[in-house]
């Protein structure tokens, strides 16, 4: 047997978690850099793969299976495709940065990053496990650190930010916990595979009765909309961005929330094709909600950290529609938009995380001209919001650009009366108040006269400039060759598409 | 002539309980601290004599006592749970000052009582059994003789378990009267030739009234806070782990062996009993201020996940009750060694009274949030997958409703959980206070607690697959 990249992914972690126990409190620095360490061989495993992913061959690799409960069909098996490594990537990365963005940090730092780097094994886990039950697993093991780490280290209503988010994701999850029971026994009974597994790719072989599939489609969206947000299931994501410190917000906007999406994508639509058209015009319409509310409410936002967790709700409408489309192009911007605005929101919760803690405010309304203080801090803003605007060259342009050609094409009818192509000129205009959202932003905080309250705020630098050099980096390396990262998604999606194709035509909800 | 070769556990048990009397009798007050070292040992030993048995499915005096896979089970379970009350304990009853003898001989016999219940194979036997560790968890409750609460305590479970005791009593002889037997596998057979009849029914009624008592199911709930917010805390572990699974034990036994012919019938009420200790169970334990009232209904919660298994009725179900009951012994008894240590160096058992406890004892801290996800059935703990398995057992058996009420009331248990857990984490400890120091029996009883809670959450196979073998062999459909 190869040497098991995907566990070394998943544990580099959990031994840091580990490693960090073991060391006093009062080495902050020898903590700080063994979490470093940890995530650094995460993150270095993780670009090896997408490096090394054979792209001829396609289909699930590094794959890795031990027995785990015989009885229940359960195995501990790890594969990658290619719509799973960009989320793997993308985890890495924030999670490496996130790291260096809780530098600055002093209190409880030790149990700090044992709560972070509990959280992200349970991310990367869910990425690239191939059963149901580790899925499930590594997918409820990323909530409870966070209400602790939101609880203990957040700012802003913190507790009760971290109740609601602990609360709204465990009920979501309650719905996905039994659409998979439910679907692991339908797989499992003797007129279908006769044999009890969780193996995603021989649930996937099964042909679903169309009840059951409407039926166990509506849990999965509901459990994982829950997670992705969206509409109106949202509520918790924005207080919860905001309360969380800098690193877990980077991390829950980044990574968390596209758990959701993925969920949707490999419990749901790869298993449920028909369920899926039959939900979908649903999706499109409450995902445009997303997009078009998330941009207003975020454009009337005091709060800086509420603007980008807002735009967070907005921009995950996009992937919603991706998903929505049900076709190649829609589904490959929907992964690539996850990837995309995992960066850029990293990006974001970054730099409002280091104007806070040399400011410690975020009121919009008493910044102004810090672009003289912070010219550094100030240029990756721009970046991050033109990203978020979607102009071409950055990451995110590819994916708005595919989401918005896979829904166009559909020349279908919602509500009766509503074509879909209306929704997606609808998400299109989505951008506009995007852009203003963030040119507010950008001229009420960074631009204007000088305003000597702020003159003692000090630029990044150092170790504050990793987390900004490197996710501007990939923000514009991915916008620049998108094609190694498209390419890739396609290869991931494409039998997902085939049975999309497969499955019969059913009216759908509306 | 009788296999008295097959009372072993019992007769070792016994023996362990009469030495432990005497000891306290003869050794002088001031050097009778190794008495719980005895019971400790004695009970690894017992534990030990169980296993030899693991393979043995025989019954004793014509079926009035099985030693069967399913009763090894649960004597080795009950065998854990002494183990760690008396760990758990070891400090806690020095510090009282009296009594040490008695304690663990009770503690011991209590144990005897409860291996009968587990074994029985009619109905007088497990009459007896249950009589004797209700007489003796009576003792133990009122233990702490200075303390009004506790006395009080004792004085409502005596006369509250008499009462249910009459219920039970009563039912058991309807049920003799409608079948002309008391042996579980003869009534079976004669209410499978006879069918249903109104006297068997009234009986049927009674009997789970009875039982419904044991397992604090609701709405026979009622004693179980008063109780265990009494009870020296060590006790309330114990009775809220031990006393709970021997009572399943033989409300199995009872309703899915001598009842099975009529399943249908009891499964309508046995369901709305579910239903109910679920939803009550876990909304009432959201408003309580004393932690061990908030454990006494988050174990009546418990009581209504275990009776999943029984609406189920099958293989599974019964597995999944075997093993969700084995790793609710650890976490319970990890929650209440906490709650003991916490109680006897702060004088309190206020949740609030937690604050801060990250700073005055991480390992505690560790443990209680450990223990209360584990509880709360969050994975990668074990107690996730004893309700995985509960939850499959009833949807495979097609009632998706009733998982949907579980489940959500699975999450309403992790909010009241996580309060423990904001006060412990988020709390700051109150100026001045001192770090807490926990004993050596009791450190080791944690960390044994969250060693098996993690390990057999991420690795569930071996419990699994013991469970599954023994619901097998236990149940013949």
């Amino acid at each position: 047997m190869n040497f098991p990249v995907l566990s070394a992914i998943v544990l580099a972690p959990v031994i840091g978690v580990l490693a960090i126990l073991l060391i006093p409190e009062k080495e902050e620095l020898l903590i700080k850099i063994t979490a470093a360490v940890a995530t650094f061989i995460s993150l270095a495993l993780s670009i090896f793969i997408f490096l090394t992913y054979d792209r001829s061959v396609g289909g699930v690799q590094f794959v890795e299976s031990i027995p785990w409960v015989d009885r229940f069909g359960i195995n501990y098996t790890l594969g990658v495709d290619g719509m799973s490594l960009p989320l793997v990537l993308l985890t890495s990365i924030v999670i490496f940065t996130g790291v260096f963005a809780s530098w600055d940090m002093h209190t409880r730092i030790k149990e700090f990053f044992i709560f972070l780097l509990a959280l992200v094994a349970g991310v990367f886990g869910v990425f690239v496990t191939r059963d149901m039950f580790f899925f499930y697993l590594f997918f409820e093991v990323a909530v409870i650190p966070m209400y602790i780490l939101i609880g203990v280290w957040g700012s802003t209503r913190k507790e009760y930010a971290a109740m609601k988010l602990t609360l709204y994701l465990l009920v979501g999850s309650a719905f996905a916990l039994i659409g998979i029971i439910a679907t692991f026994l339908y797989a499992g009974a003797p007129q279908h595979l006769g044999y009890l597994t969780f193996d995603i790719e021989k649930l996937a072989t099964v042909h679903y009765d169309i009840a059951f599939q409407k039926f166990a489609f509506f849990l999965m969206l509901i459990g994982f909309g829950f997670l992705v947000p969206m509409w109106p299931l949202h509520t918790w994501s924005p207080d919860g961005h905001v309360a969380a410190p800098t690193a877990v917000s980077m991390l829950h906007a980044g990574v968390l929330m596209k758990l959701g999406g993925y969920g949707i994508i490999r419990l749901g639509i790869f298993f449920f094709p028909e369920g899926a058209k039959y939900w979908a015009p649903l999706i499109a319409v409450l995902c445009i909600v997303n997009v078009v509310y998330g941009a207003m409410v975020a454009m009337v936002q005091k709060d800086l950290k509420f603007v980008i967790g807002y735009s967070s709700v907005s921009h995950m409408g996009y992937v919603l529609l991706g998903i929505a489309s049900l076709n190649s192009m829609g589904i490959d911007g929907a992964v690539a938009q996850m990837f995309a605005h995992g960066i850029m929101t990293a990006l974001f919760f970054a730099l409002v995380g280091n104007i806070y803690h040399k400011a410690h405010t975020r009121e919009i309304a008493r910044f102004g001209g810090l672009a003289h203080q912070m010219p550094r801090v100030a240029t990756g803003f721009v970046i991050a919001g033109l990203a978020s605007l979607g102009l071409p060259g950055l990451n995110n342009f590819v994916a708005e650009f595919l989401i918005f050609v896979g829904s166009f094409t559909i020349d279908k009818v919602v509500l009766g009366f509503i074509p879909f192509r209306a929704l997606s000129i609808l998400a299109i205009l989505g951008i506009v108040i995007t852009a203003t959202y963030v040119l507010r932003v950008v001229q009420f905080v960074f631009f204007g006269p000088r305003k000597e309250e702020w003159d003692h705020l000090t630029d990044a630098k150092g170790i504050e400039m990793v987390p900004i050099v490197i996710l501007i980096s990939v923000l514009i390396l991915f916008g620049l060759f998108p094609a190694p990262m498209t390419d890739l998604i396609n290869i991931g999606v494409e039998p997902l598409i085939a049975k999309i194709q497969a499955a019969q035509a059913i009216g759908g909800v509306f | 002539m009788a296999e008295y070769y097959l009372l072993g556990v019992e007769i070792a048990t016994a023996l362990l309980g009469l030495i432990l009397l005497v000891m306290g009798l003869l050794v002088p007050k001031t050097h009778n601290k190794g008495i719980a070292n005895i019971a400790i040992i004695g009970f690894i030993a017992i534990f030990g004599v169980n296993f030899l048995y693991a393979g043995t499915n025989a019954s004793f005096l014509n079926g009035m006592y099985l030693i069967d896979p399913f009763s090894s089970f649960f004597k080795g379970l009950l065998l854990i749970a002494v183990f760690f009350t008396c760990l758990i304990s070891k400090d806690y009853i020095l510090e009282q000052g009296y009594g040490q003898g008695e304690y663990y001989s009770l503690v011991t016999f209590a144990t005897l009582g409860m291996m009968i219940m587990v074994s029985a194979g009619d109905l007088i036997t497990f009459y007896l059994g249950l009589e004797l560790n209700t007489i003796a968890f009576v003792i133990l409750v009122a233990f702490r003789k200075n303390c009004a609460k506790s006395t009080e305590a004792g004085i409502k479970y005596v006369l509250l378990s008499a009462m249910s005791s009459a219920v039970l009593l009563y039912g058991l002889s309807l049920v003799y009267g409608a079948t002309k037997s008391v042996l579980l596998t003869e009534i079976a057979k004669i209410i499978n030739q006879q069918g249903i009849q109104p006297l068997l029914l009234i009986g049927m009624i009674f009997t789970l009234a009875g039982f419904g008592f044991k397992v604090s199911a609701v709405p026979f709930h009622m004693w179980s806070p008063d109780v265990y917010e009494g009870a020296p805390t060590p006790i309330t572990g114990f009775m809220s782990v031990a006393s709970k699974a021997a009572a399943f034990a033989i409300f199995v036994r009872f309703f899915m062996i001598a009842l099975a012919p009529v399943q249908e019938t009891w499964v309508i009420v046995i369901t709305a009993l579910t239903v109910l200790t679920l939803v009550l169970g876990n909304l009432v334990a959201i408003p309580q201020t004393n932690i061990k009232r908030m454990l006494a209904y988050s174990s009546v919660g418990q009581a209504g996940f275990i009776l999943l298994g029984m609406v189920a009725f099958s293989k599974l179900g019964v597995a999944a009750i075997m093993f969700h009951s084995l790793l609710y012994v650890f976490a319970n008894m990890g929650a209440f060694g906490v709650a003991t240590v916490v109680g006897k160096s702060i004088g309190s058992d206020q949740i609030k009274d937690y604050q801060g406890l990250w700073k005055r004892s991480p390992l505690m801290a560790a443990v209680m949030l450990i223990c209360l996800l584990s509880l709360a059935g969050i994975p990668p703990l074990a107690g996730f997958v004893s309700k995985f398995y509960l939850f499959t057992a009833v949807i495979e058996q097609g009632h998706i409703w009733l998982a949907f009420i579980a489940i959500g009331m699975s999450m309403v248990s992790v909010y009241y959980y996580l309060i423990v857990a904001k006060a412990m984490y988020l709390g700051q400890p109150e100026e001045g206070a001192e770090p807490i120091k926990v004993p050596g029996s009791v450190q080791l009883a944690l960390a044994l607690c969250l060693i098996v809670l993690v390990f057999f959450g991420v690795y569930p196979t071996p419990f699994t697959n013991l469970v599954l073998d023994v619901a097998t062999a236990f149940f013949p459909f």
